[in-house]
């Protein structure tokens, strides 16, 4: 015999029960659901490695890294004058990247809270997000226009300006790791501050800082916008800095746009290489890393 | 002996008798040892100088570089901007044998272009995080978190190609089919006309996968800076686990997540190579995604270099302004958004 | 009287009546900004001997130890007013260089602080400089880089990997590391601020007989919070209480017969 307190209470219950049940049906549901879009946010990672490796490691060959572009019907063209642009462009981008960079991370790291340091990392950030194109422009304007022709420089100096927020950032942060006490030791040994700043704190930064560079050298390899109206691209072999360059991602895009089938599988293999080479600098940058805390100093 | 020699003509080399102010015991104080002290004085003060000057020189190159870049950019795109006034932004004519140049095509694909990829990525992205911060397993977190980061390793041209080669004919052959006809999308002017692959739509699915790693990463930050003792809260009084995250988590990192989003934003309104790629690269105004477009990325990359006249490169440059002009606001939204929840910058 | 010489079997080189201390203050102040940290201290430091300042924390005594080098204003804020007096001139006098006077006066710190990108030799070398004009040849520097690391009693330990890293030896060797590297430019004197505070039993014994052998070759200031440390290596001990000098007396007095009543309170453990 149930009386109707008991009955209400039982009933009550019950519905609790079901709104518990279709909350907790809700959450797992939903938690499922993001686990789905962890998923479909790597597929396209996916898509892309497996479409480069596919499409490109048929067109590698040892051709393609020791052979100048051939026109469209030869076979055996490569893409050795665009690698070796690469690799110039990035040596020009470190020249004015690497001293900018550094430099007003030391700054930044030395001078944090002040009003020009608070304005300078600021503005760091500001170009950070800087479109690469207009970058291009700018350096069109800047570098081209002048003196009438493209060149290597101007191409270099482009990504040099794009490297140097990277740059910055990742020295003001490894020269803050540096304690004070390895300063303080160093001005009470009768070190003057420039010393202390380079030659201790510098130094005990730099495995940090060269791993940010390395990084910051992957980031720029791959781009293409300012290098359009900067280096231009060259279809010959140029180690000329004044003159136009090749460059991977500029071949890479340029091919992929041509009508012509055999220019679409070395763009394949362009793209291949060029990721595969960013890849290795960012894997190069973890390793150096580790290997600097691993080996006993000389 | 001969080390203890050595040693101490080490040690006697060492101590900077004269050449500094310091008097050793017993030494007298004459013109030579005064002229020896100034010159070492000088000495350091100096270095220390040039290194405080060079480090400023070196911090002040950035400001000095956004003003010369601002500068320039503008200065070259004025002739046009004079030229053409507000009509500049909302004309829709670009022709340059005619010398008439208006730029709406272009900055409405960009804006477009820019919100479909965030409509896509922001849920995907958003979700990917909050999986990683709360539910994932936690021997999944690093090699899942890896595998986002890496998309904003690939370049912009490498997507570019993929998008051509393998999104446009997956577009072309079976989606856009899917769309208008299975879905009936195609009654409505969004999804109508012809769907030859390159579109609007190409470029924002492209940019929707190139700005998820962004969206997520800061995502990623701002909710594992969320205190625990929210999440703990909200689980004593009740609430399901999916309720902790609604309730308690998200509201704490609202502002920046939304500065993640925004930040995202910012990207997508200056990719050039893979939207360039895929968009089709027509002055066209059309309310259909299927149809090609500009964004004003790829209009410059597109004809910078074939620009025929004065005036049409001065046009050029001032899509580049006001293409600056719009990433550097979203830009310090975004990033005055992310500050302001304690979120490490992305 | 006896002399001095007599009773002692280390030969002292006897000091001249009118030859300055190795260090002296004279009405020091030292603020951290608007702090007072040093309040009025008139102080000397004999000659090769061992000076200890004891106190409770924060009663000053690292600071004064810095100002002894210079080493106080390298703090941003920091203020110094007074005079410190190294040989009978004013270091904070015009025309003095720091950096000069702090390779006369070596400092050791609290935690050792060796540079971890150097080797155990770079490391000792490290405050080494040549004569403008002059090199520092490779022999003449392992010479020194020996002498100092035996000075320091680190030498047998080390002498098979001078080339290892510095970061790689215990706690207490590197703190003899760190103190080889302060001796290796054979400073007048030697500063030390808590030098074993972070050791172990046994480095602690090893550095304070060290500290007490260093007197034959130099003046020695040692700060330590340790008071029976203070009784083993000093000949004389300071009472420094909230920035002033309390007291000053050869450590057998301070610690039998205290004048003030202070330093009684602290030393026999009322307080600090």
């Amino acid at each position: 015999m149930t009386t109707p307190v008991a009955a209400e209470h039982r009933h009550r219950a019950r519905v609790r029960g079901r709104g518990l049940a279709r909350r907790r049906g809700t959450s797992v549901t939903m938690i499922a659901l993001t686990c789905v879009a962890a998923a479909i946010a790597i597929v396209p990672l996916l898509l892309i490695f497996g479409y480069l490796l596919r499409e490109g490691a048929g067109a590698l060959s040892v051709d393609f890294f020791t052979n100048m572009p051939r026109p469209v019907g030869e076979t055996g063209g490569g893409m050795a004058n665009a690698i070796v642009g690469t690799l110039i462009l990035v040596g020009i981008a470190s020249t004015v990247g690497l001293p900018v960079g550094i430099g007003a991370g030391l700054y930044l790291a030395e001078h944090g809270g002040t009003r020009v340091a608070n304005l300078v990392r600021f503005l760091a950030d500001v170009l950070n997000g800087l479109p690469s194109i207009v970058m291009g422009i700018f350096a069109w304007q800047f570098l081209v226009r002048p003196f009438g022709h493209f060149s290597a420089l101007a191409g270099g100096a482009a990504i040099g300006a794009m490297m140097i927020p990277l740059v910055t950032r990742t020295t003001e942060e490894m020269v803050r790791t540096v304690p004070g006490s390895l300063r303080e030791a160093a001005l009470a040994l009768g070190y003057p501050r420039w010393r202390t700043s380079l030659q201790i704190v510098l130094r005990t930064a730099l495995g940090g800082i060269v791993t940010g560079v390395l990084v910051a050298v992957a980031r720029v390899a791959g781009e293409t916008a300012p290098l359009l109206f900067t280096a231009f691209g060259n279809q010959f072999w140029s180690t000329n800095v004044t003159e136009p360059i090749a460059a991977l991602p500029l071949q890479v895009f340029v091919y992929a746009i041509s009508p012509y089938d055999e220019w679409h599988a070395q763009a394949w293999a362009g793209a291949l290489v060029l990721i595969a080479l960013v890849l290795l600098i960012s894997v190069l940058a973890r390793v150096a890393v580790r290997a600097r805390h691993g080996r006993p100093n000389d | 002996m001969e080390t203890r020699r050595l040693a101490s003509a080490v040690a006697t080399a060492n101590r900077p008798a004269l050449s500094t102010g310091v008097v050793e015991p017993g030494e007298r104080r004459g013109p030579t040892s005064a002229a020896g002290r100034r010159a070492s004085i000088e000495g350091t003060v100096l270095a220390d100088r040039v290194y405080r000057w060079a480090v400023l020189a070196f911090a002040l190159c950035i400001p000095l570089l956004l003003l010369v870049i601002f500068v320039e950019v503008g200065r070259a795109g004025w002739p046009a901007l004079r030229q053409f006034g507000f009509a500049f932004l909302t004309t829709s004519v670009w022709d340059p044998v005619a010398g008439e140049f208006g730029a709406a095509p272009a900055i409405v694909g960009t804006i477009l272009t820019s919100l479909i990829a965030l409509l896509i990525a922001t849920p995907l992205a958003l979700g990917g995080a909050i999986f990683l911060s709360d539910f994932s397993p936690s021997w999944l977190r690093q090699p899942l978190s890896f595998l986002i980061d890496l998309l904003a390793a690939v370049p912009s041209v490498v997507y570019g190609l993929w998008g051509v080669f393998v999104l446009l004919p997956l577009l072309r052959e079976t989606v856009m089919p899917f769309l208008r006809d299975t879905l009936h999308l195609g009654a409505t002017p969004f999804f109508s006309g012809p769907a030859y692959g390159p579109s609007l739509l190409a470029a924002g699915l492209i940019l929707s996968i190139m700005v998820l790693p962004y969206v997520a990463a800061v995502s990623r930050e701002v909710l594992l800076a969320v205190p625990r003792a929210q999440r703990e809260a909200a689980l004593a009084l009740g609430a399901t686990r999916w309720e902790t995250i609604t309730g308690a988590v998200l509201p704490y990192a609202r502002s920046g997540i939304i500065g993640g989003v925004i930040l995202g934003l910012g990207r997508a309104l200056g990719e050039t190579m893979a939207v360039t790629m895929v968009i089709g690269n027509r002055h066209e105004l059309s309310a259909s995604l299927f149809a090609p477009g500009y964004t004003m990325a790829s209009l410059i990359a597109n004809e910078f270099t074939e620009a025929t006249s004065d005036i049409h490169l001065s046009a050029l440059m001032a899509v580049g302004f006001v293409l600056l002009l719009i990433t550097l606001s979203v830009n310090g939204i975004a990033r005055w958004l992310v500050w302001r929840t304690g979120g490490r910058r992305a | 009287m006896t002399d001095s010489a007599t009773i002692d079997s280390t030969p002292r080189p006897s000091a001249a009546r009118d030859a300055p201390t190795a260090l002296e203050t004279r009405r020091l102040h030292a603020w951290f900004g608007a702090t007072a940290a040093v309040r009025d201290v008139t102080l000397g430091f004999p000659t090769q001997e061992v000076t200890a300042i004891i106190g409770p924390s924060g009663c000053g005594k690292s600071t004064l130890l810095r100002c002894l080098n210079r080493m106080h204003e390298t703090v941003p804020l920091a203020r110094v007013a007074g005079e410190v007096l190294f040989f009978g001139r004013d270091v904070y006098g015009p025309g003095v260089d720091p950096i000069a006077l702090r390779r006369q006066v070596g400092m050791v710190f609290q935690r050792p602080t060796p540079f971890p990108t150097m080797s155990i030799r770079d490391n000792v070398a490290a405050g080494l400089r040549a004569r403008p004009g002059e090199r520092l040849g490779r022999r003449e520097v392992d010479a020194v880089v020996e002498r100092a690391l035996r000075h320091a009693a680190l030498w047998d330990e080390v002498k098979d990997r001078l080339g290892g890293s510095a970061t790689g030896i215990s706690g207490g060797q590197q703190q003899r590391l760190c103190i080889a590297r302060a001796l290796a430019s054979e400073p007048q004197v030697l500063l030390l601020d808590e030098p074993t505070a972070s050791l172990d039993p046994l480095s602690t014994q090893k550095v304070e007989e060290l500290v007490y052998e260093l007197r034959q070759s130099m003046t020695v200031v040692i700060v330590t919070h340790n008071m029976q440390q203070a009784a083993r290596v000093s000949d004389r001990t300071v009472f420094m209480l909230a920035g002033e000098m309390i007291e000053t007396a050869d450590t057998g007095t301070m610690f039998t017969a205290p004048s003030d009543s202070r330093t009684e309170a602290y030393i026999t453990g009322r307080f600090g």
